[in-house]
């Protein structure tokens, strides 16, 4: 059954195919259908390649597919190949299921649009370079993954392109991952160079066998360099500001590309790599910190916006922040748990979204919603499943992945991880239930006009919302605390530092036992603290936030813009680089460059035209050119040395 | 005593005889012939050195080259056939359509 | 055993469907119908004579007493051979309809022109070889001038016929030179010959190496024995052009590859530095004087020009990578050049009209698919990743650095510059240029078609995934030392 695996691959690129080529002459129902049977196809196999992984034992859990040669040239060698492991085929699991999920909320999402095979056919492209980002067997397979979803990510966040904030948002997301992917395909180049291999079997072999020294220079540069491509795609502080603008794109596209998945391919990378960040304590620390501040930051941000999938957007990059904490203290499993649990609510939570704003035809101003329980009470339910979930009460899915990653950080990191994390936390529950009753709850502050058109979506989209709802509810049973199956599943990938309790034991001593649900019973706190803040200051008393944003109008303002982060940027990169750029252009390029270039060709044309003139049309000349080549080559050949 | 020297200067010059005639003649038949003489003074070459060599290939060598020379004529006449029946002149100086 | 008579079958094959479109053609009424039988029948010889190739043999085997053999190179060339040829007749099909030359000859002369080919690739001794490139060359003369009653054919086969004659002599002369200082025709003694007295000194012998040069130089169109080209490819009917400038081109090098590596391999400092400047020559007169032309044919064939100047620099370096690189080179020629004469004809009208540049002037948005295919086969001749060319370039070029010719390889990718220019050119017309005439009536057929996307896909399969080829080519040149 693993050999089906370039099958999971092959459905969605023939999706592709089909709606790009022909698209524009099909029906749009046959559109559709092409690119959601893809998709289910792709997800069939990827449950057969999940089972038939299952019947290995666990230590030989690891399925090579080597396709073709790729590229060969000195000792560089990048055969195309893929890989099924643990870590993969969870990976292709919720690509291709949740993908499945979106594609058919699409159709009733999409249905009034006229690029409807366009999207299809990148929504297809996406899926398929998704998969080949996990399921390259190295590094520059991955590499292609990693470029190929930044361009369907630039190409959906650019869908609307006559709207300008969508083709600018298209345009700031893919420099500023440019940012990133610099650093990431430095990073290989000294893979390459390190370990002449870019294969990851043969890369992480080496660096497991001892060969480089725990801490040593280069092990700490590589995995900062692939760090940076991380924060790029993942959103994180410094490279974040791409997402929230990426709200342009139309909302299943949020759901899948910049929150269930494409964004969770630097955890997923840093998880892969996990022996070499293993290696450099320093690049643990880093990524730690930047994922705690990331978690506080976008979670403060978050407190304040107006926007429901910008609160989503700034919801997201503090999630990410959670994973890149979980894993920069050593926690993989739990930062792969929590992308998984993730992938579900937030996938949820964007689409529930999007049928809020299908309802109100087009709105995404909080402040014009309000009251919407009744209207579209499917969406209302579903919606409340997910905001529980990433509030973290239990037994919901966020609940028991966010409590591990809190629990790793205290336990193998330090009491200051945990704060911010918790904070961020309380922050989280608080603005998901501000969000929460600002849509649903209380009076309705819809226009009339929106009013009129005010219905609940169709089948195809709350079927979905239903299905992830359940996810949402029961995903985090994978990970119960004691009984952890995706601790077993995943710890042949990270080997014996991966996952939790049986350290953590040994680090507290006799508090063992009851460590793991005392955090329970904090988090719990934390989470219904925040959800009692919201309720008090949105259904209780609505006159308090105004207040408050009055008497405390600078940190609100500050808030409310964001830090000022993208003017912070502007001033600092973006207008000296255009200035520069400017300069460059007008007197660089246009006078010396292309001065230059001009000059040449002028010239090269003009011998060109003066050569001509040799093809004289007879062939008596014809003939003397011949002659003359002929004594020349044997004047040269024979008296030549 | 004629040697195989003598053979090869007079294989020479009746090559260098056809080389030149390629190069100022006009008409296309008689540019053609001094094409056959070239290929006939190789042809000289060949007979000789294979009687100097006591080999057998180059005198194998000559009998192909003759029926190619036989087959070349046979495409070349009819391609001046061709060319005479539309332009009814065989002079290749006014052949020249197709330049620079 | 010195007779196998399986080791010519592919060429038999070819030699009997040929007799048979003849006698099909006769004896037919020359009705449209039968005419389309020819070509299938045409079709049928080539992809047989293909498998039969395939299944000969896999290591190397001599017969007719050591005169001719098969190895891997020898198939690796039948196969590129067979294959130029087969997607030649697809393109055929449609264009001798439209010119009123469709007549039985045109296939079976093609095939025999195959035939000449394989020889050309196959002979152990000059004498095969030379036989080969006449049996070749006079099939090519004759579909010159295909356009019996059109004067620019005609005068594009006597040009031919008479430099290709006087070619001949000077191949010939070399041939005996060779023979008479070293004793034999046989490329394997000539090379233990050569080897024995510790490289070549002889001045006849030497000169009987230029010769050879000037023969098979003119053949691969090499500056300045390049001046036929031009005019050749301008008058000839345009899929006769098409068939010339591979496969010709191919036999050629596959010749040229097999004296001088194995009769002249270890003498090579005697002629590397000759071809050095001819591909120099090659390279530069080629590109440089292919930006002033306004006929894509002719530009084309500057075009081809510039390539064999490519394929020499490999001669140059004459390494293994070298050596392999020019097959696939080869191969890789073969796709993107017939795929955009196919263009051409799809786009020209009877008579052959609309063969300017300018005149595809907004084809990108009259028929984007054609100038999509047109698009990539330009950025392939460029050596732009990721088409064939640019992996074909960069092997070449990378050859010619290793045996260490840094100037050449530098020369090269100059040269490889320059040529971007004329070949985006197209590109630019196509799309950013208002149409100034009707594409239609397309000379459009199902073969065609297929022909089109043989040639693209061949193109992006070769640049994306070279190491399948590269690896069969390397194989495939093992037995040429």
């Amino acid at each position: 059954m693993l050999n089906l695996i370039s099958l999971v691959l092959l459905f969605p690129l023939i999706g592709t195919a089909i709606n790009g080529l022909i698209g524009k002459k099909l029906r749009k129902e046959t559109v559709g259908y092409i690119a959601c049977g893809a998709i289910g196809m792709s997800f069939f196999v990827a449950i057969l390649v999940f089972f038939g992984l299952l019947q290995l034992p666990p230590e030989s859990r690891v399925f090579e597919k080597q396709l073709f040669n790729w590229i060969e040239s000195g000792s560089f060698k990048a055969a195309a190949g893929l890989q099924v492991d643990p870590l993969s085929s969870l990976m292709i699991l919720i690509i291709t299921g949740v993908g499945f999920l979106i594609h058919i909320y699409s159709i009733g999402y999409m249905h009034h649009d006229k690029g409807y095979h366009r999207y299809f056919c990148y929504l297809n492209l996406f899926t398929f370079s998704m998969l080949l980002l996990v399921l390259g067997n190295n590094f520059l397979l991955m590499f292609i993954g990693w470029e190929a979803v930044g361009l369907c990510s630039y190409l959906l966040i650019g869908f609307w392109f006559e709207k300008k904030s969508a083709s600018d948002a298209a345009k700031k997301a893919f420099i500023v991952n440019r940012v990133g992917d610099f650093g990431f395909a430095l990073g290989i180049m000294l893979i390459f160079i390190t370990f002449d291999t870019i294969d990851f079997t043969g890369v992480f072999h080496a660096a497991s066998q001892g060969n480089i020294a725990v801490g040593s220079f280069t092990v700490t540069i590589i995995t900062l360099l692939l760090f940076m491509g991380a924060t790029g795609k993942s959103a994180q502080i410094p490279l974040y500001t791409w997402l929230p603008d990426a709200m342009e794109g139309p909302t299943p596209v949020s759901a899948l590309i910049h929150a269930a998945t494409m964004v969770t391919a630097g955890v997923y990378m840093i998880a892969r790599c996990n022996v070499l960040f293993m290696l450099s304590p320093f690049t643990m620390t880093v990524v730690a910190c930047i994922g705690a501040a990331t978690a506080l930051f976008a979670a403060s941000i978050g407190l304040v916006q107006n926007d429901i999938k910008r609160v989503l957007a700034y919801s997201t990059v503090s999630q990410l922040g959670y994973m890149f904490l979980a894993c920069g203290v050593g926690a993989f499993t739990a930062g792969v748990f929590h992308l998984m649990t993730h992938a579900f609510f937030k996938a949820l939570l964007f689409l529930g979204s999007g049928s809020v704003i299908h309802a109100l035809s087009g709105e995404q101003d909080m402040r014009k919603m309000g009251g919407l329980k009744k209207h579209i009470p499917i969406t209302y339910r579903t919606f409340l499943v997910g905001t529980v979930a990433i509030a973290g009460i239990p037994p919901f899915a966020g609940f028991f992945s966010k409590d591990e990653i809190l629990l790793e950080a205290f336990v193998r990191g330090n009491f200051i991880y945990w704060a911010v994390g918790a904070l961020a936390a309380l922050f989280t529950a608080f603005y998901m239930f501000r969000l929460l009753i600002m849509t649903f709850h209380g009076k309705s502050r819809v226009d009339h006009h929106a009013m009129e058109h005010l219905h609940e979506s169709p089948k195809n989209m709350t079927v979905p919302l239903k299905i992830l709802a359940v996810l949402a509810l029961l995903g985090g049973f994978l990970g119960i605390p004691g009984a952890s199956a995706i601790n077993g599943f995943l710890s042949p990938v990270f080997g014996e530092h991966g996952h939790v309790e049986t350290h953590g034991a040994e680090a507290c001593g006799s508090h063992a036992a009851c460590l793991p649900y005392l955090m329970m019973v904090i988090s719990t706190g934390i989470a219904i603290a925040g959800i009692y803040l919201a309720y008090l200051m949105y259904i209780k008393s609505p006159e308090l936030p105004k207040k408050l944003a009055e008497r405390f109008s600078l940190i609100y303002k500050l808030l409310l813009n964001k830090y000022y982060i993208d003017e912070i940027y502007d001033a600092l990169f973006v207008n000296p680089i255009k200035k520069i750029s400017l300069l460059l252009w007008k007197r660089v390029d246009a006078q010396l460059i292309d001065g230059t270039v001009n000059g040449v060709a002028g010239f090269v044309r003009g011998f060109g035209s003066v050569l001509r003139l040799s093809q004289t049309g007879y062939v008596r000349n014809y003939a003397f050119y011949i002659v003359a080549g002929c004594i020349f080559i044997i004047v040269f050949v024979v008296f030549g040395k | 005593m004629i040697t195989i020297t003598h053979y090869l200067v007079l294989s020479a010059i009746l090559f260098m005889l056809g080389v030149v005639g390629v190069l100022i003649r006009r008409n296309a038949i008689v540019i053609f012939m001094c094409i056959e003489l070239m290929l006939n003074a190789v042809n000289i070459s060949f007979v000789a050195f294979a009687y100097h060599l006591h080999s057998m290939q180059g005198q194998m060598f000559v009998f192909f080259t003759m029926t190619v020379a036989a087959a070349e004529a046979a495409v070349g006449l009819a391609i001046i056939v061709a060319v005479f029946r539309n332009k009814e002149t065989v002079n290749i100086d006014d052949m020249n359509i197709m330049k620079w | 055993m010195t007779f196998n008579i399986l080791s010519i079958l592919p060429i038999l094959v070819l030699a009997g469907f040929g007799m048979l479109v003849l006698v099909v053609d006769v004896m037919s009424a020359r009705k449209l119908g039968e005419k389309n039988l020819l070509a299938y029948l045409s079709l049928a010889g080539i992809v047989i004579a293909a498998i039969v190739s395939r299944n000969s043999t896999a290591t190397t085997l001599f017969s007719f007493n050591e005169t001719f053999t098969i190895d891997n190179y020898a198939l690796f060339f039948n196969i590129l051979f067979l294959l130029s040829t087969g997607l030649v007749i697809l393109i055929s099909h449609s264009y001798i309809k439209r010119e009123d030359i469709n007549h039985g000859e045109y296939y079976a002369l093609l095939m025999f022109s195959t035939i000449g080919m394989m020889l050309m690739a196959s002979g152990a001794d000059l004498l095969n070889i030379f036989i080969g490139l006449e049996v070749m060359s006079i099939s090519i003369y004759i579909l010159t001038g295909f356009k019996r009653s059109k004067l620019i054919s005609n005068e594009a086969s006597l040009k031919y016929f008479l430099l290709g004659a006087f070619a001949t002599g000077f191949l010939l002369y070399g041939i005996s030179l060779v023979y008479g200082t070293t004793g034999t025709i046989d490329l394997r003694q000539i090379a233990s010959f050569v080897a024995g007295k510790g490289g070549v000194k002889d001045p006849l012998l030497l000169m009987g190496m230029g010769l050879i040069i000037v023969g098979l130089g003119f053949k691969v169109a090499s500056v300045p024995f390049h001046a036929w080209v031009p005019d050749v490819y301008e008058g000839a009917p345009t899929a006769v052009t098409a068939f010339m400038s591979v496969g010709p081109k191919a036999a050629a090098f596959a010749a040229f590859m097999r004296i001088f590596l194995t009769a002249f391999g270890s003498s090579h400092y005697e002629w590397q530095k000759a071809i050095w400047i001819l591909a120099v020559l090659t390279m530069t007169v080629g590109n440089v004087v292919a930006i002033s032309q306004t006929n894509i044919k002719r530009m084309l064939a500057y075009s081809s020009i510039a390539h064999a100047g490519y394929l020499l620099v490999a001669l140059v370096a004459a390494n293994n990578m070298g050596v392999s690189g020019t097959l696939f080179y080869l191969l890789a020629y073969i796709f993107m050049n017939i795929g955009a004469f196919a263009i051409v004809i799809v786009l020209s009208q009877k008579g052959d009209v609309g063969m300017n540049i300018d005149d595809y002037a907004g084809l990108g948005f009259k028929h984007p698919m054609l100038a999509i295919a047109m698009t990539l086969f330009m950025f392939s001749m460029a050596g732009i990743p990721p088409m064939a060319g640019f992996v074909g370039k960069f092997y070449i070029f990378s050859a010619a650095i290793k045996s260490g010719y840094v100037g050449l390889a530098i020369i090269g990718v100059i040269n490889s510059v320059i040529s971007v220019y004329y070949y985006l050119r197209i590109t630019v017309i196509m799309y950013m240029k208002e149409p100034v005439r009707d594409f239609h009536p397309l000379t459009i057929s199902p073969l065609i078609v297929v022909a089109i996307a043989i040639a693209v896909v061949g193109t992006l399969h070769l640049g994306i995934f070279p190491s399948k080829v590269m690896e069969i080519a390397q194989r495939s040149i093992l037995t040429l030392r």
